[in-house]
């Protein structure tokens, strides 16, 4: 009999049909008609997602195999789907908090025109389309489908306003930067394809598990997946896009940093754990970029005024504990934290959202002040927010950054050290970010004062659902230490991925690092607190700017890779191109000039038409012998 | 009689042209004649379905021991459907283009048409000869005479290369031809003639730039963007959809078969300088401000990749290269339709002077950047299976032990590619108009039909590529094997 879960190909389809409706409908729709349809065939996907979910949850995992993608001799790639634990998790956070930013995003839109606010809701669809794609293949190329998929909608979601020119600008970075670790990924497909034959995660990692893989070829092949996610996740070198990404609407950036797109890369190296468990060279480097990336984004948020630059930075910071905890091995903790993070993330970009639609489109915090009275709502949710991101017990991101920290702390003192820092950082800039934009006096004009209001329920319940899921969304991961059994998440998810093999760590030192960053974090807000609960208005100086102007990181890349590029293409292109091989090319030409000139044989001087009638005459001689033959 | 008929139609239809006087009729009198080979095609397709090819031989100059011997087979398949889907889109698109002497441009158009089908079909070297000059006589006339305002030189630069490269090819066939064992121009003589190494080398040489010139690969290439730049757009699309596909073509039909020892010995340095001239020309490509002279360069890119997949000699790379031949061909024709558009609407082509046309016209706009982003190899776009298999066969190619380096560099192409492309989207389509673009409009019905059909083609060979591939399958194998079988090639291969 077949599998029930072959049917789980309605999963993307569903989105898909949204994005054809939405998207040739546009001009002929209603602004409800269109939210409704964007945002229910994502309820549809998400009642879907239930459904496998349950199912995978009672033992039955399916690899769903549909027609032959590309079939070329030896080489078959199957358009397959793989259901499993992992997929099924990541397939219930895409379209259900998917679905929450879609509903929020009806009502926060509603101003566009309705043919854009199709064209909008039209691209959504088929953002959620490319992340199913990527968490539902079965191989790595249905992966890069959806891989470049997402790159492809963030473009078109960032551009979304075609008319600024910024904002297009921000959209080419993110695709060109995607593009980059793109390549990386596809090599690290042709190496596998080589090695392997084919691309099925089955065949692979169970070449893998019979060690055929050389030492070298498993950390070439793992180094350029990761240099992949390096791209789509936000980590050094290619993190610069993600930033500039909040060009585009709101609930856009929401979608972007929450549920897909930049959680692509984790799930990648989380699905591939079979092969960066076999490297420990990729994985010291997959620790230390993460780490590195979680505090240089940390610095830079400290003294960023735009909200959602901030939460922008939080997010590569975020995304750089994620990446610590898969090269330390802990790949079930970084799955949570993708989790969670999605939760508290989605909620913040999401209050942020609200903030800015309150405010009338500004979005520079030190324009704010004082907002919790007028937006009570958003000010609680979004407090919420930056307690769990901050990690208090019991909220979610507690657990999953304990998690981490723990994985850091078995690997080296001084990973955990850095990990911990970083940690208050974290609380200590969105505390920044909360107090001068919800506490103090107003410092923005009479004007946006006089319209201060708290957001239509389409947006505050979304804000309420997803402050609850902050809240409560790490009990599914609490340590030993704390409950027996109370780790459900690294359970179900052992099938996919092998128990974590640290060395131990006894309770009482787990004890007593979870005290000691809940006490210093705690430490941290009230710091915060007591700097930036009467926020003046002051001019970043000294190391503030180098901060504020982000480490001139783009500076840095424009000065050494674009305007190289730029010059040498301008090179090649007005002296290589014009002057050496068009004047080898044109002396020739006036070499064959002047000897027909001398020759004086073609009197019309139109060589062309010469050759022309001769050709000609062939033509008919040929073709008359061809008639004429015997 | 498939075969004769492809090549019969285009001939007889275009010499009718000439004939006719009212440009209306003249230009149905082609549309219809593009539609009646576009059946004959798709006929032949169904037909060799059930055999390896279709055949058909008559005696021609017995003398010369040159026969009139043409052959459908999968490649030549998959490329005469591309010659026989570009002349109806072409036609339709251009339907609200003027000419002055129309029926001479309509002539010399379906002249073209018919030459290439030849090209494609010659199963004898002076019969391939021939129609390689039937097609690009035509071709030089189509630009010299309907071209922009510097088409004089321009057309004489193309004669310069065409004339040189058809010179190294007949000295090459003729050299060849007198060293086939019974004296003959047979393609299956010429595949047995027995060459020194050294008589292989230089041979490969003269053919091989015969080819490069058409393709065309760096340094031969500066033809190609003038041309494009200066002929009708009509043309240009005549000539980058189908015409330099009669290079790649050559190069797998009559160069690695018959010089096998050399094309493997020389296929580090025809992949190096395929490999330079694909970044040369992206980065060149990046600093175009004129739409033409941008895709050009982009399509210098684009065949460089099909060079150096051809020279990497892998089953898997090869049959990327029949796909993509189509693939391309295909979907440059819908760049330059846009193009076309662009310049009929605002006399200009410098991107630098337009704006903002996504708001005027958004049909045109959507259009565009979906053929624009096949163009650069999205998933589920054609040119993604094409370009994933070519870089697979690179990848993992066993001749050359450069393969990691040559799959890297032209790597970096897929990301300047999505550089200059998005650029030119950006610039174009985005952004405010421009007191140019304030009243634009858009895209009429016979744009739209012609651009519909290829994004419908764009997503069918993108997601269920399997019927284009069974196409291809058998002669893939064939040319990869007259390589790599080879006992003498067969050790040095790299396992």
């Amino acid at each position: 009999m077949q599998n029930a879960l072959q049917i789980a190909w309605l999963i993307p389809l569903f989105p898909l049909l949204g994005f054809l409706i939405n998207g040739l409908g546009r001009k002929h729709l209603s602004k409800s008609a269109i939210g409704v349809i964007g945002s229910g065939v994502i309820l549809a996907s998400f009642v879907m997602s239930i459904w496998v979910f349950l199912q995978v949850k009672d033992g039955n995992t399916h690899v769903a195999d549909y027609f032959n993608f590309i079939s070329v001799g030896d080489l078959s790639i199957p358009f397959a789907f793989q259901l499993d634990q992992l997929s099924s998790l990541f397939l219930l956070i895409i379209t259900g908090v998917g679905f929450l930013i879609h509903v929020y995003s009806a009502s926060y839109m509603h101003e566009e025109k309705t043919e854009h606010f199709g064209r909008y809701f039209s691209y959504l669809n088929l953002f959620v389309f490319s992340m199913l794609l990527l968490v539902m293949g079965g191989n790595y190329v249905i992966m890069f489908i959806g891989w470049e998929g997402v790159g492809l909608c963030s473009y078109l979601l960032i551009g979304y306003w075609f008319k600024k020119a910024e904002y297009n600008k921000a959209a080419n970075k993110a695709f060109i930067m995607n593009r980059i670790g793109d390549l990386a990924f596809l090599i690290a497909i042709f190496w596998i394809i080589k090695k392997v034959g084919n691309v099925n995660y089955h065949d692979v990692f169970q070449f893998a598990g019979e060690n055929k893989f050389s030492t070298a070829d498993i950390t070439g092949i793992t180094l350029l997946l990761f240099v992949g996610a390096t791209g789509k996740s936000a980590q050094i070198p290619l993190y610069t896009w993600l930033p500039d990404a909040m060009a585009g609407p709101t609930p856009v950036s929401a979608l972007i940093h929450a549920a897909t797109m930049v959680t692509a890369g984790i799930y990648m190296i989380a699905r591939s754990n079979v092969l960066y468990s076999l490297s420990h060279t990729t994985m010291n480097i997959v620790a230390i970029v993460g780490l590195a990336t979680a505090l240089l984004a940390a610095t830079i948020a400290l003294k960023q005024n735009d909200i959602k630059k901030v939460l922008a930075y939080s997010t590569v910071s975020q995304l750089g504990f994620m990446f610590l905890a898969l090269g330390t091995g802990a790949y079930v903790a970084a799955v949570f934290h993708v989790m969670t993070h999605a939760f508290f993330k989605a909620l913040l970009f999401l209050g942020s959202g609200s903030v800015i639609h309150a405010m009338g489109g500004e979005q520079d915090i030190r324009n704010m002040g004082g907002l919790s009275k007028k937006l009570s709502v958003t000010y609680f949710t979004f407090l919420v927010g930056c307690i769990a991101i901050a990690g208090i017990p019991p909220f979610s991101g507690f657990f999953s950054k304990d998690a981490i920290l723990l994985s850091a702390f078995e690997k080296s003192p001084v990973l955990y050290g850095i990990a911990l820092f970083t940690a208050l950082l974290t609380a200590f800039y969105m505390f920044r970010l909360l107090f001068i934009t919800f506490s103090g006096k107003f410092r923005g004009t009479h004007e946006q004062e006089h319209h201060l209001h708290e957001s239509p329920a389409a947006m505050t319940i979304p804000l309420i659902i997803l402050a609850v899921l902050s809240i409560i969304g790490g009990f599914v991961g609490i340590p030993e230490a704390l409950m027996h059994g109370g780790d459900k998440l690294s359970a179900f998810l052992s099938p996919v991925i092998k128990p974590h093999e640290g060395t131990p760590v006894s309770h009482s030192t787990e004890y007593g690092l979870m005290a000691l960053s809940t006490v210093l974090v705690i430490a941290m807000i009230i710091a915060a607190w007591f700097k930036f609960r009467n926020y003046q208005r002051s001019e970043a100086a000294g190391f503030g700017k180098v901060l504020e102007n982000k480490w001139y990181v783009d500076e840095l890349y424009d000065k050494i890779i674009v305007n190289p590029l730029n010059k040498f293409g301008g090179f090649l292109n007005s002296f290589i191109e014009k002057f050496v091989i068009d004047g080898v090319v044109n002396g020739v030409g006036r070499i064959v000039n002047y000897s027909s000139r001398q020759l004086r044989l073609l009197q019309s001087g139109q060589v062309g038409s010469y050759i022309f009638l001769m050709v000609l005459s062939m033509l008919v001689v040929f073709v008359l012998q061809f008639f004429l033959r015997k | 009689m498939i075969p004769v008929l492809l090549i019969l139609v285009p001939l007889l239809t275009g010499l009718t042209s000439f004939f006719l006087k009212n440009e209306r009729t003249v230009r149905s009198w082609a549309l219809f004649a593009s539609l009646v080979t576009l059946a004959v095609s798709l006929l032949g397709l169904t037909l060799l379905k059930d055999q390896q090819y279709l055949f058909f031989q008559a005696e021609w100059m017995a003398s010369l021991n040159s026969s009139f011997s043409v052959r459908l087979d999968g490649m030549g398949q998959i490329l005469c459907l591309l010659n026989a889907v570009a002349f109806p889109l072409i036609f339709i698109s251009t339907w609200r283009s003027n000419y002055p002497k129309a029926n001479n441009f309509f002539a010399l158009m379906l002249l073209a048409q018919a030459g290439m089908m030849g090209v494609f079909l010659a199963m004898d070297a002076l019969l391939f000869y021939f129609f390689w000059e039937l097609a690009l006589i035509p071709a030089y006339f189509l630009c010299s005479q309907w071209g922009g305002p510097k088409r004089i030189q321009v057309t004489f630069k193309f004669f310069i290369y065409t004339f040189v490269g058809s010179l190294l090819m007949l000295v090459g066939i003729l050299y060849i031809y007198f060293h086939t064992k019974d004296t003959s121009f047979d393609i299956a003589s010429f595949y047995k003639a027995s060459l020194t190494a050294k008589e292989q080398t230089w041979l490969f040489w003269l053919l091989f730039i015969a080819f490069a010139i058409k393709m065309p690969i760096f340094p031969f290439h500066t033809w190609q963007p003038d041309t494009y730049e200066q002929s009708p757009t009509a043309t240009t699309m005549v000539l980058s959809g189908v015409m330099v596909k009669m290079g790649v073509f050559g190069v797998l039909r009559w160069l690695l078969p018959v010089l096998p020892d050399a094309s493997w010995a020389w296929g580090d340095s025809v992949s190096t300088m395929a490999v330079a001239g694909m970044i040369y020309a992206s980065l060149i490509a990046i600093r175009q401000d004129d739409l033409k002279r941008l895709v050009a360069y982009s399509s210098i890119a684009h065949i460089g990749l099909m060079c150096l997949t051809i020279f990497s000699v892998n089953n898997i790379g090869m049959q990327g290269v029949m796909i993509q031949m189509f693939n391309h061909g295909i979907n440059i024709i819908g760049l330059w339709i846009v193009i076309e558009l662009i310049e009929r609407q605002f006399g200009t082509r410098k991107i630098s002077e337009l704006g903002g046309l996504a708001q005027k016209a958004p049909a045109m706009a959507i259009l565009f950047v979906v053929i624009a982003l096949a163009n650069i190899a999205l998933p589920l776009t054609n040119a993604f299976v094409g370009e994933f298999l070519m870089f697979t066969g690179i990848f993992t190619s066993t001749v050359t032990k450069y393969n990691i380096w040559f799959t890297v560099l032209a790597g970096l192409c897929i990301i300047l590619a999505a550089i200059y492309t998005l650029n030119l989207i950006r610039k174009v389509f985005y952004g405010n108009t421009v007191e140019l673009t304030v009243n634009t409009s858009d895209i009429k019905l016979n744009e739209k039909l012609a651009l519909g059909i290829i994004v419908v083609l764009i997503f069918w060979a993108g997601i269920y590529s399997q019927p284009f591939l069974d196409v291809t399958k058998n002669v893939s194998t064939d040319v990869t094997n007259s390589i790599l079988d080879k006992p003498e090639i067969n050790k040095y291969l790299r396992k």
